[in-house]
Parts: structure tokens; C-alpha cells; sequence
């Protein structure tokens, strides 16, 4: 079997993995980095987005050997010395979730979205997260918690 | 998902030398591993292209825009460059999939894979382009053949693919509205040799309509395609769009495509 090498929330990790073992499971199962959610398994819904290199991906559409020597960070790197990320923040100060399922990769995606885009405006905010699914909320107060922590990370 | 061996060459030249009959070309993977996992594709080996030097560049010299197969839709849809040539390409590259689809999937996957409803081919035939591949160059009126088919050869790789730069030209598509595929997708490019119009999502493969074509040519307005549309005989129906639907479509698109560029 393969090694795979890569940097996940800063701490180098190696693994014999299976060519075929994606990034998500990867993460999962062999790092027990749970945070990261396997919703739908069909690229749709978002639940496993992480960043590879600064960018948002899917992680049940890749694999884990395609990203040897990457620098990877989860829902779980967000966080610095018990702080939550501003993110993280807003979704909870904007009740941005319900059940809670798609939140980490709706909080991965929104940062990449606001790196890509500083000071999105709502539509600007619900495009950049088509690929990310929620059930419970309408995404009424994801907008809310994505843009007041754009101006929050702006600022 | 099946087992495979799994390969990353440093070169081209590597990458061809380890094509074998039930292997696959690996570059951003957003349609072939939803393909492997739901086993509809079954490859022996996985030969991915993510490691060859230069294959992502994207260039415009003059009057060609020139992108590398593994450039990513985001980095195109993102390129200044490219914004500044063809503005339509940059924005078709921003409407494909979501932003972490744009993120992984390349254009010269999308290209080799030719599914009838991916946005890219409508570029390559609404532009003129011409696919490289490591051993030739192909006009893209040539390279779509039909549906997930090309006129690439087993020990093929698409490397990149060169864009004539138009007078002016738009990309309109009705999209579905999960997958964001093109329900129909219409390309339209006003070029120094004529106007091209190329339809995605509707047929088995991109195709052009040269009744569209020879009626801009006369006057390049959106009222000159009144009355005129595809036949529908040949055109897609599943739950998303019936035939007659997407003929239909085609010309609204095609209009629209028209008054964006200008006409």
C-alpha cells in the first residue's frame, strides 16, 4: 500500500493508505478527525468540504494520495488557543445551524468564500455556498452569520 | 469503489508510457470518482496528471489564449488574463458545478470526458479552439464525436488547448439548478472568419447550428434568429427537459448569448 504524507491543522501525519481510501475517510478514520461529515457521498452536499492548500474542496471526491505533501485543514484547525475562528463565531452569534450536520463544511466553505470575496453582498454569499446543502435552515441565518463575519474578518 | 493502482508521473511522456487498456487519466477527478464509486468505471490503474510541471499554465499571447489541461475552472475563472481576452471563457470556468467542484475539476478533464451537458465544450466549438494532445493538435469541430466520446486515441492525453481570441462573444446556458450541468448551453462567438454558434446540454454532444449562424452572419442581432430554431428529432429528453423543451431553449439561449456579446 501507498504512504501518503501531508500536513492536516499543522501536524505532520503519515499513513499507509489504499489507493482507493478518499481524503474524507482519510481523515476520519485513519486521523479520527470526525468533524468532517460524509453527508450524501455524491459531491453535492458539501458536509465534507475541507481546505487543501487554502482552498475549499470536497473531500468524499478525492483522494487521499492525490493530496501528498498538501497542507490540509478541518473544522477541527479552526480554533487557535480556545478561541473560535470569527466564522464560527457568527454562526453561533447568528444561530447560523439547527441540527448541526452541515455546519463544518458550511463554516470551511464561507471562509473560503470570504477570502475569495471580502465583502460579499447576500448573493454574492448564497452562490458561494451552492455546493453546500443545508436541511433545517432555510440558509436565512447562515447569510446572516457569513456576512457578519466578513465584516468582522475585514475589519 | 473498486481497487486500483494508483500512478503519479513527473512527465507527459511517463503518463503515456503507463496507459494500458483499463486504465484511466486522473486530473481533477469530479466526474470520474462519482463515476468509479457509484461502479460505473472500474479502473485497473489511475495515472493522475497532478504532478506534471507546466500542465495548469495558462497563457494569452496576442490572439490566442492558450490553458493548460489541469487548470483548474477556478483558476480560469480567476485569471486576469484570460478575463481580459475572453471574458466569456472566464465566466463560463465561474458558472461550472460550485465553488469546490471549480476548485478540483480541470478543463481538460471536462474536455475528455465530453459529457453532453458540460458547459467547456460549447467554448471549444463556439471558439474555434484547438485541442493538443501529446501527439497532435485536433480542431474541436473534430474532437467531440458524440456522447462521453472524442477523437482521442487510447495513448492520448490532452495537454491544452488554444483559443482564438473572438471580436466578441457570450455563453448563456439554463442550468440545472442542483448540478448546475447545462440544461442547454449556447455559445455564441462573433470571430474574423464568421459567427460561430455552439449548443451544449441539448444533443448527444455539442453541436453547432449553422442556420443561427448563417442568420447573424447577415446581421448580428438577436432579432435575426426570429424564427429560426433547431429541429428537435435529435435532441435530449429525460426528467429535467423534454426534446421539444430544449429546442426551444436553444433559441432563447442563443438570443440571449447574441444580446450579451453585444448584438
Amino acid at each position: 500500500m501507498p504512504n501518503v504524507s501531508m500536513t492536516v491543522n499543522g501536524k505532520a501525519v503519515s499513513a499507509e493508505v489504499e489507493p482507493r481510501t478518499l481524503l474524507v475517510q482519510f481523515l476520519r478514520e485513519k486521523l479520527s478527525l470526525t468533524g468532517t461529515h460524509v453527508g450524501c457521498d455524491t459531491s453535492q452536499c458539501g458536509a465534507c468540504v475541507v481546505h487543501v492548500n487554502g482552498k475549499s474542496v470536497k473531500a468524499c471526491t478525492t483522494l487521499a494520495v492525490q493530496h501528498e505533501g498538501a497542507d490540509v485543514t478541518t473544522i477541527e484547525g479552526l480554533a487557535q488557543n480556545g478561541e473560535l475562528h470569527p466564522m464560527q463565531e457568527a454562526f453561533k452569534e447568528h444561530h447560523g445551524l439547527q441540527c448541526g450536520f452541515c455546519t463544518p463544511g458550511m463554516v470551511m466553505s464561507a471562509i473560503d468564500l470570504v477570502k475569495t470575496h471580502p465583502n460579499p453582498d447576500e448573493k454574492t454569499i448564497r452562490e458561494g455556498l451552492e455546493g453546500n446543502i443545508c436541511r433545517c435552515t432555510g440558509y436565512h441565518n447562515i447569510v446572516k452569520a457569513v456576512k457578519a463575519a466578513a465584516d468582522n474578518m475585514g475589519g | 469503489m473498486y481497487e486500483f493502482n494508483y500512478h503519479r508521473p513527473g512527465s507527459v511522456d511517463e503518463a503515456v508510457g503507463l496507459i494500458s487498456e483499463d486504465a484511466k487519466i486522473l486530473a481533477g477527478g469530479q466526474s470520474l470518482l462519482p463515476t468509479m464509486k457509484l461502479r460505473l468505471a472500474q479502473p485497473s490503474d489511475m495515472i493522475d496528471l497532478a504532478g506534471i510541471p507546466g500542465l495548469s499554465d495558462i497563457s494569452v499571447d496576442g490572439s490566442t489564449v492558450t490553458i493548460g489541461a489541469t487548470a483548474t475552472h477556478a483558476s480560469v475563472a480567476a485569471s486576469s488574463a484570460v478575463a481580459g481576452a475572453i471574458p466569456a471563457l472566464a465566466k463560463l470556468a465561474s458558472g461550472i458545478g460550485d465553488a469546490q467542484v471549480r476548485n478540483m475539476g480541470t478543463m481538460g478533464g471536462s474536455v475528455a470526458n465530453a459529457d453532453p451537458a458540460a458547459d467547456y465544450p460549447a467554448a471549444l466549438v463556439g471558439l474555434g479552439a484547438t485541442v493538443h494532445t501529446n501527439s497532435r493538435t485536433v480542431a474541436a469541430d473534430d474532437f467531440f464525436t458524440g456522447i462521453f466520446e472524442t477523437d482521442l486515441a487510447e495513448n492520448e492525453i490532452v495537454t491544452k488547448v488554444s483559443f482564438p481570441v473572438p471580436q466578441a462573444a457570450a455563453y448563456v446556458k439554463f442550468a440545472n439548478p442542483a448540478s448546475r450541468y447545462a440544461i442547454v448551453g449556447v455559445f455564441v462567438a462573433k470571430t474574423a472568419d464568421g459567427v460561430r454558434v455552439a449548443v451544449t446540454g441539448a444533443g448527444g454532444s455539442v453541436f453547432r447550428a449553422s442556420d443561427m449562424e448563417a442568420a447573424l452572419n447577415g446581421n448580428f442581432s438577436a432579432s435575426s434568429l426570429d424564427g429560426i430554431a433547431v429541429a428537435s428529432d435529435d435532441l435530449n429528453s429525460d426528467l429535467h427537459a423534454s426534446a421539444d423543451y430544449r429546442a426551444h431553449l436553444v433559441s432563447v439561449m442563443a438570443k440571449r448569448a447574441v444580446q450579451a456579446a453585444g448584438g
